[in-house]
């Protein structure tokens, strides 16, 4: 119970976050983006913000086994730089770059009520499924096979 | 290129990520998971027993931050010029995406570069990399 009221305040903290940053604004994200016109470079000092906070938070993280409220840390330990990780992050630089919109920001603008997020969020659902149904077909044929 | 004095916000900027670099830092130190929005709503679509509370709880939290901010002050409403079509395509992408790259700007760009995770430091790379690519050819090449 009380790992889910921690995931509701991170989420609002996290919100919050992008909202005081001006990152809920996809004009402003894609301002950053745009590093051959006007260029507002806002989103590198979010990122500065967040990343020197991170650091420290990290850093005791990797020290301990258990989280504070007893769940066992759960830290990728994957170094795998294959085509996956660098494909798959260039598909979403290029989704990101047409609408200035990523996944958290997305959700804010829908609490702000925004049809066109609305319709994102959807779009975005419906890539997520069609990765777990590819997932499934990758992975289906190898216990299929008797 | 020319520094859009207009739109800069550094402070703000500084302390929304500060406020984004709390939130990183309470869900893994009292979670012990990475902030990671994509992987957080991606696990929802390939639910696990009691593995959804929580991830439903992070999301709502986002979701409700506009609620939260409200009391405050007034909400700064976003612009999105996409069209429609757009949207949708940019939506696949940035789902499809954010699932192989198994990260975005928060699982990567946020933790993983905390972390001096080298994955997530290629990640960022590529989809900054991209977004910037992106951006300039449909702004400066197409005209749009």
């Amino acid at each position: 119970m009380l790992i889910v009221l921690a995931s509701l305040l991170s989420g609002l903290v996290f919100g919050l976050g992008l909202i005081v940053s001006g990152m809920a604004n996809p004009a402003k994200v894609l301002g950053f983006l745009d590093l051959a016109g006007h260029w507002d470079p806002s989103l590198a000092f979010v990122m500065a913000g967040a990343i020197a906070v991170g650091t420290v938070a990290f850093m005791v993280a990797n020290r301990r086994a258990a989280s504070l409220l007893g769940a066992p840390m759960r830290l990728p330990s994957s170094r795998l730089i294959d085509r996956r990780l660098v494909g798959g992050s260039l598909l979403f630089g290029v989704g990101w770059g047409i609408a200035g919109f990523c996944p958290g920001p997305a959700l804010v603008s829908l609490g702000m009520g925004e049809v066109k997020a609305v319709v994102f969020i959807a779009a975005m659902l419906a890539g997520m499924a069609l990765f777990e149904l590819l997932e499934l077909r990758r992975r289906a044929p190898a216990s299929r096979t008797a | 290129m020319t520094i859009d004095w207009n739109h800069f916000t550094p402070l703000a900027a500084l302390g929304g990520g500060v406020l984004i670099g709390i939130a990183a830092a309470m869900f893994v130190l009292l979670n012990g998971r990475i902030a990671g929005i994509s992987g957080v709503l991606g696990g929802l679509l390939r639910p696990v027993a009691g593995d959804v509370a929580w991830r439903v709880a992070f999301v709502l939290g986002l979701i409700g931050a506009p609620l939260a901010y409200a009391v405050f002050a007034a909400v700064p409403a976003p612009r999105i010029d996409a069209g429609y079509g757009a949207l949708v395509l940019a939506g696949l992408l940035v789902g499809a995406g954010t699932r192989y790259g198994a990260g975005c700007t928060s699982g990567h760009g946020v933790c993983g570069l905390s972390r001096l995770s080298p994955r997530s430091l290629v990640a960022t790379a590529a989809f900054m990399g991209a977004g910037f690519v992106t951006v300039f050819v449909i702004r400066h090449l197409l005209g749009i």
